[in-house]
């Protein structure tokens, strides 16, 4: 028996062996990927009973943690007193027990955690004092007076609202509405925050998507009409005296559909518009014809130095806007006046808008301003700006800002003026579907001497105007409220 | 008898080392204890003296009968027992006090494990040789037929999870197959050690192996059937799978032929494809193994992997060193405080402290294999090589389940989870194994096992019989041949396996010139087994 004994020692030993195996496979080997598993709660259960750091607005906190006495040890709270939750829930987002974390709670939630490996000497340095270790506060770029004023101008209408400060990229203000209050998805109750959680997604209006960033994008409209003059100065065949053919009907190559133009009849000059005219009164003929001339390559070419096609991460993940290809000369020319496929985020027109205003240094938007220590306050780490992109010679962002100063002073944009202060902008009114109402644009920066903010608005639908929406009319007074709680401080 | 002065002869007894392990064992299991109240609680937990108290006096006690009873017996089962079973305890109390309920399972257990080692003493004091067992080789197996029936006799049998392996009466609950799992190795030891010549017959070859005689496939057959029914009708994958092979270990180490692990192998791969197939919670476990960590296993209710896939974060989480007790979140784990305990000591005292419990059981078996080693007896060589064979299977079966190295089944950790008939029978086996261990171990002047006494009288009878080497003088003198094998009226020669050397008779060699204990289990007369 002493042969078949052994065999079976042999036997045993190589179970276990393969379980010591298995269990430094589990424990070890494989354990991050297990730990960053999606399907593991572990990680968010542990960071939800840590006292996670407060998000902040300009030092007041808009999301911050309360300890109480249950399993989780500290309850998520949005708002304060003078801050809607809602107006800010796009940017926030959310942080369940049931349904992780969304918005900044997700983006930045290795700093509110203080998982990010950035705090590691602020975290020796607590093991060290004592002091009971926090997440650190993530401090926004948010000026409260312009995203209030942009969530109180979009109001009861479906839209998004962006301002940037044209020379740093820090995002003074970014709203999307409908709004939703992120309180209720905080609930350690299980069955509340998953019901809240399932009324967020069916909710009508989609108001998980932060549309100002996400979501289905939108056609820019005539908005556009800035980037095709771009690409026209760029060019060099092009100046702002140009004249441009601007008939009241065009008729397009190879179909029988025409462009007209929204006001009846032919544009300025007897249909020889110039360029600076044809943009100041959004003379869709022209710009058609203009698309036509410049084609397709130089369009696009312009359109991703301005963002684009570019993933961006802010640290919110933004949609990238688009700009079709392949396209035949009518598509081409529809697409000249933001319409046909162009897809573009409010954001990305906010981008082009302070890439003007900047000198044509368009630079990387920011949304987080500071990173501080929860307990001290000291600051851990500060965003610095960073230009992302040249997409426009100075010579030709200082034409640009002409042409656009003129849009407000002689043109369709003059909702936008601002007393002495010299304004910059564009109108759009972008057709998306048969019936339905145009979407309302307005792209707009202020002081047009010295840019301190760019705005893109944008109202789904027309919003209460409907089908007698404008962009002017309707995205206008919101940019020039958001504009003036910048300017006027 | 020719003795020699028998103090140099007698081995060590490391009485002494058992007691200095034990006090360890019983010190850190209270360090666990107290760990848990200040992790969960952040306080030591009032009752912690007189948890150390039972702990220690269960231990002593023990220890004690040990001494007395066995003193031969290997030092380090009763500390390893001793720190399993009481690791297992805090981890109870700590699951437990992560309940929104306190339960005060911990309390149950510790009555359980008063219980179980109340019963592994009463094993001491029964079983006084373990060769006495033979004699009821029939009656086990019977009686563990008995105890497999018994949940499937309706109002006395429960299904708790789908597993028919329960009797119970009003709250109480019991799992027979346990206690079967001892009777079990009892009963293949004393028909293996009667039968394996014929099972070693030949007969047909195929590809080059010769397989046993057709007609000899009856036991392999009955116990296919019986783990096979197991499954069908109690749908206990896991004990069913520790059944066979334990039957298949025991029947290779009996018989040396390979092609039974073959067949039985063979046999139990059919079984287990086929019930695959056939029963959907075998496929069930089978698919949430493999496809464990996908969304759509996860979220599968019932049968899904979520209990396997929260085990692996729990683990995942512990790392290298753990949590630390009360720190961890075993409770998102179903079952955390019995299938699943293997899981909640690795999140909580991380993988460090997995390798010292795997290696407390490698050391149970490793202790269970050197005293079959040691053993002359075929029967007392299977009975220990399957008793250990047992655990180190269960901890297989258990913990390759728990780390997805094998399907999921049912399956408890041997002295850690919670359940008083798996501690109980654990207990029992440890039993077992300090009789047996004792008896291979204790020279052989000092055997007065009572039912297999030597007399003190020192009839040279058994010498000259052994001398002449013939079975039916053997038959007569059997009864007094200490750490001989007992062969049965029937058997002829039965252990192949006899020491080649050619010892002469005992009697006729002065004896106590061993230089260590293994010596002298080689010198002792062996003549029964020729």
């Amino acid at each position: 028996m002493k042969k078949p004994l052994t065999h079976i020692a042999v036997v045993g030993f190589v179970m276990f062996a393969l379980l010591f195996g298995s269990t430094s496979w589990v424990q070890y080997v494989t354990a991050d990927s297990l730990n960053n598993n999606p399907l593991n709660n572990r990680r968010i259960l542990d960071q939800l009973a840590r006292d996670r750091g407060p998000i902040l607005v300009d030092g007041t906190p808009i999301a911050y943690s309360e300890p109480v006495d249950d399993k989780y040890k500290y309850q998520r709270k949005y708002g304060s007193d003078n801050l809607d939750p809602r107006a800010y829930a796009s940017l926030t987002g959310y942080y369940s027990v049931v349904s992780g974390a969304s918005g900044m709670e997700r983006a930045a939630g290795d700093y509110l955690s203080g998982d990010s490996d950035a705090l590691f000497y602020d975290k020796v340095g607590s093991f060290f004092t004592g002091e009971q270790p926090r997440g650190a506060a993530v401090e926004l770029t948010i000026d409260p007076k312009v995203q209030q004023a942009a969530w109180d101008g979009l109001g009861n209408q479906n839209g998004a609202a962006v301002a940037l400060d044209p020379k740093t990229g820090k995002i003074l203000a970014m709203a999307s509405t409908p709004g939703w209050d992120p309180n209720a998805l905080a609930s350690h109750d299980s069955t509340e925050a998953s019901q809240a959680f399932k009324n967020l997604e069916a909710a009508d209006g989609k108001p998980a998507y932060n549309r100002a960033i996400g979501g289905n994008l939108y056609p820019p409209g005539s908005t556009f009409k800035v980037l095709v003059a771009a690409a026209a100065l760029e060019s060099g065949d092009y100046e702002p005296d140009s004249q441009l053919n601007g008939p009241a009907t065009l008729d397009l190559p190879q179909t029988t559909a025409t462009i007209g133009n929204s006001h009846p009849g032919a544009c300025r000059n007897g249909g020889k518009p110039t360029l600076a005219d044809s943009l100041a009164e959004s003379c869709n003929t022209s710009f058609a014809s203009l698309g036509m001339d410049l084609g397709e390559d130089a369009i696009a070419k312009q359109a991703e130095k301005f963002g684009f096609g570019e993933d961006l991460e802010i640290p919110l993940n933004v949609t990238p806007s688009s700009f079709p290809s392949d396209l035949n000369p009518p598509q081409l020319a529809q697409s000249s006046l933001g319409q046909y496929e162009v897809r573009s985020t409010p954001l990305q027109m906010a981008m082009m808008t302070a890439g003007i205003a900047n000198g044509g240094k368009m630079m990387k938007p920011q949304l987080v301003d500071r990173v501080l220590n929860a307990n001290t306050l000291e600051p851990i780490s500060e965003t610095r700006p960073s230009q992302m992109s040249r997409p426009v010679s100075g010579d030709t962002a200082d034409k640009l800002t002409d042409m656009m100063t003129g849009v407000v002073e002689n043109g369709t944009a003059s909702v936008a003026k601002m007393g002495d202060t010299k304004v910059a902008a564009k109108t759009g009114t972008a057709q998306h579907a048969k019936g339905a109402a145009p979407h309302a644009w307005f792209i707009s920066f202020a002081p047009a001497d010295d840019p301190q903010v760019a705005v893109a608005v944008v109202v789904e639908n027309g919003g209460n105007a409907g089908n007698e929406a404008y962009g002017a009319t309707v995205a206008g007074p919101i940019a020039k409220n958001m504009m003036e709680a910048v300017v006027e401080k | 008898m020719n003795q020699a002065p028998s103090q140099t002869a007698r081995p060590r007894t490391y009485r002494l080392a058992e007691l200095g392990l034990l006090i360890l064992a019983i010190a850190v299991a209270t360090t666990a204890y107290a760990l848990v109240g200040l992790g969960v609680e952040d306080t030591i937990p009032a009752n912690v003296y007189g948890y150390a108290a039972w702990l220690a006096a269960l231990g002593v006690i023990l220890h004690i009968i040990v001494w007395i009873k066995a003193k031969y017996a290997d030092p380090v089962l009763v500390p390893i027992a001793v720190l399993l079973n009481g690791l297992g305890l805090a981890m109870i109390y700590r699951v437990d006090l992560g309940r929104d309920e306190y339960l005060g399972s911990a309390m149950t257990q510790l009555v359980w494990m008063t219980l179980g080692v109340g019963l592994a003493i009463a094993v001491i004091f029964v079983v006084r040789d373990h060769r006495w067992l033979r004699r009821y080789t029939y009656v086990s197996g019977f009686a563990a037929l008995v105890f497999l029936l018994l949940p499937l006799i309706p109002g006395i049998g429960k299904t708790i999870n789908g597993a028919r392996i329960w009797i119970g009466v009003g709250s109480l609950s019991f799992q027979p197959g346990e206690i079967a799992k001892i009777l079990l190795a009892i009963f293949f030891a004393g028909y293996l050690v009667t039968y394996k010549d014929q099972l070693v017959a030949a007969g047909p070859k195929i590809l080059g192996i010769r397989f046993p005689r057709l007609r000899d496939f009856g036991p392999i057959v009955v116990a296919w059937v019986a783990s096979v029914g197991v499954l069908v009708f109690e749908r206990d994958l896991g004990t069913s799978l520790l059944f066979f092979g334990l039957f298949v270990a025991m029947l290779y180490v009996a018989t040396s032929k390979v092609s039974w692990i073959i067949l039985g192998l063979g046999f139990f791969s059919a079984g287990a494809v086929a019930a695959t197939f056939l029963f959907s919670h075998v496929g069930q476990r089978v698919s949430g193994w493999l496809n464990a960590l996908t969304a759509e296993e996860y979220n599968k209710t019932p049968g899904g992997s979520y209990q396997l896939v929260q085990g692996l974060f729990g683990m995942s989480n512990g790392g290298l060193i753990g949590t630390g007790f009360g720190e961890g979140r075993p409770n998102m784990v179903p079952y955390a405080e019995s299938d699943f305990i293997y899981a909640s000591f690795g999140e909580e005292i991380g993988l460090a402290g997995l390798f010292v419990i795997l290696l407390c059981y490698l050391f149970i078996f490793q202790r269970g294999i050197r005293t079959a080693q040691q053993l002359r007896d075929g029967f007392g060589t299977l009975l220990a090589t399957g008793l250990s064979f047992t655990i180190a299977l269960q901890v297989f079966v258990v913990v390759g389940g728990v780390t997805r190295l094998i399907p999921l089944t049912g399956l408890t950790t041997p002295f850690l989870a919670q359940g008083g008939s798996s501690l109980i029978a654990n207990w029992m086996i440890i039993g077992l194994l300090l009789r047996i261990s004792d008896n291979a171990r204790r020279p052989v002047e000092e055997f007065h096992t009572g039912v297999l006494r030597i007399t003190e009288d020192s009839e040279p009878v058994p010498a000259v019989a052994r001398a002449n080497d013939t079975p039916s003088s053997a038959l007569t003198v059997d009864e007094d041949a200490p750490t001989t094998n007992l062969p049965p009226a029937d058997s002829r020669v039965f252990d192949g396996e006899a020491p080649t050397t050619n010892l002469p008779p005992a009697g006729a060699r002065p004896r106590g010139q061993a230089p260590n204990d293994t010596d002298a289990t080689d010198q002792r007369p062996t003549g029964g087994e020729r």
